[in-house]
C-alpha cells in the first residue's frame, strides 16, 4: 500500500508540520495554465479590440486556445483537494476574506464569457454546418446554433458588437483572474519567498508572455501540419509582442527579487542560502538563463538585424519554446520555492516530486497536456482557419 | 353518454387540480423545511452552540468565557508527556511529521553564536525513541560543552486574528465566541491554504481524514470544566489553562505574574499562547 503521505528531507529547522509539503506540482500547473489562459485572450484582444489586422491569422485561434486552457484550469484544483467532492461549498458558503472563495466566481463568469465571444466568433461556421451537414453532427451543429440561422449583414453587424464588447470586458476579466492567483500567493504573509506586493504584476505580465509564446509555438506548428506558409508579418508581431512583456516581467521580477533582498528581513540569510544552492539550475541557469536571456537575446537581435524568412520563423519559435519552459520555471520557483524555504526561518526543504499518485508528475504533464488534445478536437469542430468568413 | 364523459373530464380535472394543489404545497413544506434547516444551520453557527442541541455539554454557554494558554519554557523538562497525550487524545496521527503540539529543543554550544534546534522529526530523535510512534530527545549533546539550553512547547495560538481563518475560502475553519479556533472536518474541502497561511506550522494535512487539522485546546473537554490533555499531562506545571475572564484563574494569574510574551507578534495574528522564558531566537 502506498504511504499516506511523503516527508520532504530538510536542513536546518523546520517545524515537524512542515516536512509535508502542502502543495505539490499541481498547484505549479494551475497558475500555468490560468497564464496560458490570459496570454493567449491578449493576442486575441489585440486584433479584436484595438483591430490589430496583423493578428488576424491567430485571433481565433487564440481565443480557442484559451477557451480549452480555461475549461481545464479547476482540473488541477480539483485534483489537489481532499475532498473534491465539497469544492462548491466555496461557492456556496463563499468565505468573503478568502482570496480563494472568489475563484468559483472570477473563473466561473470568464469561461462563461469565452465562450460567449467563441460562439459569436464561430457562429457563421456553426450555421453553415448546421445547413450543410448529415447525422450526429448536423444535430450538435443545430443545437450549437440556438436556433438561429440569420447571417444577414445587419445580423453579422450585431454580432460583431457583442464580440468587441466580450473582447473588451475579457481583457480585465482575463487580466484580473490571473492577477489574482498572483494575490494568492502574495498576500500571505507567512512565507517571505512569497509576501510581495510585486506578486500580482509579476505573475500578469508573465502570464502575457507564456500565452504569446504557445500561441507562437502552436501557429508554427499548425502552418507545418497544414503545409501554408507561415504568416510573417503575424509572427512578428507576436515575436515584438513577446519581446516587450518580456522586458516587463523581467524588470519586476528583477525589483522584486531586489526589493526582497535590500529589506533584509528576518530569515533572509536562510533565502540567499537557498537562492545560491537549490535555486541555482531551476532559477538562475533555467529559468533566466536558457529560459529568459537565450530568447531575449535571439530576439533582439532578430528584429535589430530584420532578420525574415525561415531563420525569423526558426529563431522566434525555438525563443518561444524557451520561454515556454521559463514561465513552467517561474511557477515551480514560486510554488515550490516557496514551501522549501521554512517558515521558522532557519531550515530548508527538499520537495520530491512523485512520478505516479494523484500529486504525481504524470498527473500534472496530463493536466497540461490536455488543453492540446481538446484544443485538437475544437479545431476539427470549430476550424479558426477555414474558409467561412468569421466577424 | 356526452354528458357523462363531460362529467367524467371535469372529475378528472378536479382531481388533477387537487393532486397539483398537493404537490405544490408537499413541495412548498419540504422547500420550507429545507430552507427552515439551513437557516437554523446557519443560526446555529453565530448562536452558543449548546443551544442546537447537538453540542455535547448542553449548559455551556460560550459568551461566558475566553479561553487562554500559557507556557512556561522555564520549567518544561522534554518529556514529551505532553505530545504523547495529544496524539492519543485527539487521533493525531502517529507519526514524527504530524502534531497538534510539538516540543523544540534550543541547545547553545560553547562558541558558536546560534542555537541548535530540533524536535521529533529530526531522524537522529527517531532514531533514539526506535520508532516514529515514539518520541524522545536523543541524548545527542552529551560529550558537547553546552552553554545555554531550554525547551518551548508549541501549539496553536489560537490567534485573535488568525491568518488560516481568513484565508479559508468556505468558512470551514472559524474562531469561536470564547477565543478557539476550530476546523470543521465535515465542510473543509482540503485545500490547505490554512496550512500555508499560518506562520507557526501549527497547521498539518489529516491524510486519514483528507481536511485541515490542527490543535483544538481540546474543545470537547474545556467545554465539559476539563483541562487540555497536554496542560493535564504534563508532569511539572509548564502549560497553563484557563479562562481569561476569570481573573483568578490559573492562566490570568500566568499573565498577571509574568512578563509574557507571544511568537511572531509582528504578523498581527494576535496569538493568544502566552510565553515566558523564551530566548530571541524562538520563534
Amino acid at each position: 500500500m502506498d504511504p499516506l503521505f511523503h516527508a520532504a528531507t530538510f536542513t536546518g529547522y523546520v517545524y515537524p508540520n512542515e516536512t509535508v509539503i502542502p502543495w505539490t506540482v499541481l498547484i505549479v500547473v494551475y497558475p500555468y495554465l490560468t497564464g496560458l489562459v490570459a496570454g493567449a485572450f491578449t493576442v486575441s484582444s489585440l486584433y479584436q479590440v484595438f483591430g490589430m489586422q496583423r493578428f488576424k491569422p491567430v485571433a481565433h485561434f487564440a481565443l480557442l486556445t484559451s477557451l480549452c486552457c480555461m475549461l481545464i484550469v479547476p482540473t488541477p484544483l480539483l485534483l489537489h483537494l481532499g475532498h473534491p467532492e465539497r469544492a462548491f461549498n466555496a461557492t456556496i458558503t463563499p468565505h468573503w476574506t478568502s482570496a480563494f472563495a472568489v475563484f468559483g466566481y472570477a473563473a466561473s463568469f470568464y469561461a462563461c464569457l469565452l465562450m460567449l465571444e467563441t460562439w459569436f466568433v464561430f457562429r457563421p461556421h456553426i450555421v453553415q454546418q448546421a445547413q450543410e451537414r448529415k447525422g450526429l453532427l448536423r444535430w450538435f451543429y443545430q443545437v450549437l446554433s440556438l436556433g438561429s440561422y440569420d447571417l444577414s449583414e445587419k445580423a453579422m453587424g450585431y454580432d460583431r458588437k457583442w464580440i468587441f464588447a466580450l473582447a473588451v470586458i475579457g481583457i480585465p476579466a482575463a487580466h484580473g483572474l490571473h492577477g489574482y492567483v498572483g494575490f494568492v500567493f502574495g498576500s500571505l504573509k507567512s512565507r517571505e519567498w512569497w509576501s510581495s506586493d510585486l506578486m500580482p504584476a509579476v505573475f500578469l505580465f508573465s502570464a502575457i508572455i507564456s500565452g504569446t509564446a504557445l500561441l507562437i509555438v502552436l501557429y508554427v506548428l499548425s502552418c507545418r501540419l497544414r503545409k501554408i506558409p507561415v504568416d510573417l508579418a503575424c509572427l512578428k508581431g507576436m515575436a515584438y509582442t513577446l519581446w516587450g512583456f518580456m522586458m516587463f516581467t523581467l524588470v519586476l521580477e528583477g525589483v522584486e527579487f531586489a526589493s526582497l533582498v535590500y529589506r533584509g528581513r528576518e530569515g533572509i540569510e536562510m533565502i540567499m542560502e537557498y537562492v545560491a544552492g537549490p535555486l541555482v539550475v531551476p532559477f538562475f541557469i533555467m529559468q533566466f538563463g536558457i529560459g529568459s536571456a537565450i530568447p531575449l537575446v535571439l530576439l533582439s537581435y532578430m528584429i535589430w538585424r530584420g532578420t525574415t524568412g525561415r531563420a525569423l520563423v526558426v529563431g522566434v519559435a525555438t525563443s518561444a519554446l524557451l520561454v515556454l519552459l521559463a514561465v513552467l520555471m517561474m511557477r515551480w520557483n514560486v510554488v515550490i520555492g516557496g514551501q522549501e524555504i521554512a517558515k521558522t526561518g532557519k531550515g530548508l526543504l527538499t520537495y520530491h516530486p512523485l512520478i505516479f499518485g494523484r500529486e504525481g508528475i504524470l498527473a500534472a504533464a496530463s493536466v497540461v497536456l490536455a488543453p492540446f488534445g481538446l484544443l485538437w478536437v475544437m479545431i476539427q469542430l470549430f476550424p479558426p482557419w477555414g474558409k467561412t468568413q468569421h466577424p | 353518454m356526452k354528458q357523462e364523459a363531460i362529467s367524467s373530464l371535469i372529475a378528472r380535472r378536479e382531481f388533477l387540480s387537487k393532486l397539483g394543489c398537493a404537490a405544490t404545497c408537499a413541495g412548498a413544506a419540504v422547500v420550507g423545511a429545507g430552507a427552515l434547516g439551513v437557516m437554523q444551520d446557519a443560526a446555529a453557527k453565530s448562536d452558543s452552540p449548546a443551544a442546537s442541541g447537538s453540542f455535547p455539554t448542553p449548559d455551556y454557554d460560550w459568551t461566558q468565557h475566553r479561553w487562554g494558554f500559557g507556557v512556561d519554557a522555564t520549567k518544561c523538562i522534554g518529556c514529551l508527556r505532553c505530545v504523547e497525550a495529544c496524539k492519543r487524545e485527539n487521533d493525531v496521527p502517529g507519526d514524527a511529521h504530524h502534531f497538534r503540539t510539538w516540543v523544540e529543543r534550543y541547545v547553545y554550544l560553547e562558541g558558536e553564536d546560534k542555537p541548535r534546534i530540533d524536535s521529533h522529526h529530526d531522524p537522529v530523535n527517531i532514531e533514539a525513541s526506535g520508532s516514529e510512534k515514539e518520541y524522545r530527545f536523543a541524548n545527542r549533546y552529551k560529550n558537547a560543552k553546552v552553554e545555554k539550553a531550554f525547551f518551548v512547547p508549541k501549539l496553536c495560538n489560537h490567534c485573535a486574528h488568525p491568518a488560516c481563518v481568513q484565508v479559508c475560502p468556505t468558512g470551514a475553519t472559524y474562531r469561536t465566541e470564547d477565543g478557539v479556533v476550530l476546523i470543521d472536518h465535515k465542510y473543509c474541502i482540503g485545500c490547505q491554504y490554512c496550512v500555508q497561511a499560518c506562520p507557526y506550522g501549527a497547521r498539518f494535512f489529516n491524510d486519514s481524514k483528507q481536511v485541515s487539522d490542527k490543535c483544538t485546546w481540546c474543545y470537547h473537554r474545556i467545554t465539559k470544566g476539563l483541562q487540555p490533555a497536554c496542560v493535564e499531562a504534563c508532569p511539572v506545571g509548564a502549560r497553563v489553562f484557563g479562562d481569561l475572564k476569570d481573573k483568578q484563574s490559573p492562566i490570568s494569574l500566568f499573565i498577571r505574574n509574568n512578563r509574557v510574551q507571544v511568537l511572531r507578534p509582528e504578523t498581527g495574528n494576535a496569538p493568544n499562547v502566552y510565553y515566558v522564558g523564551i530566548d530571541k531566537e524562538v520563534s
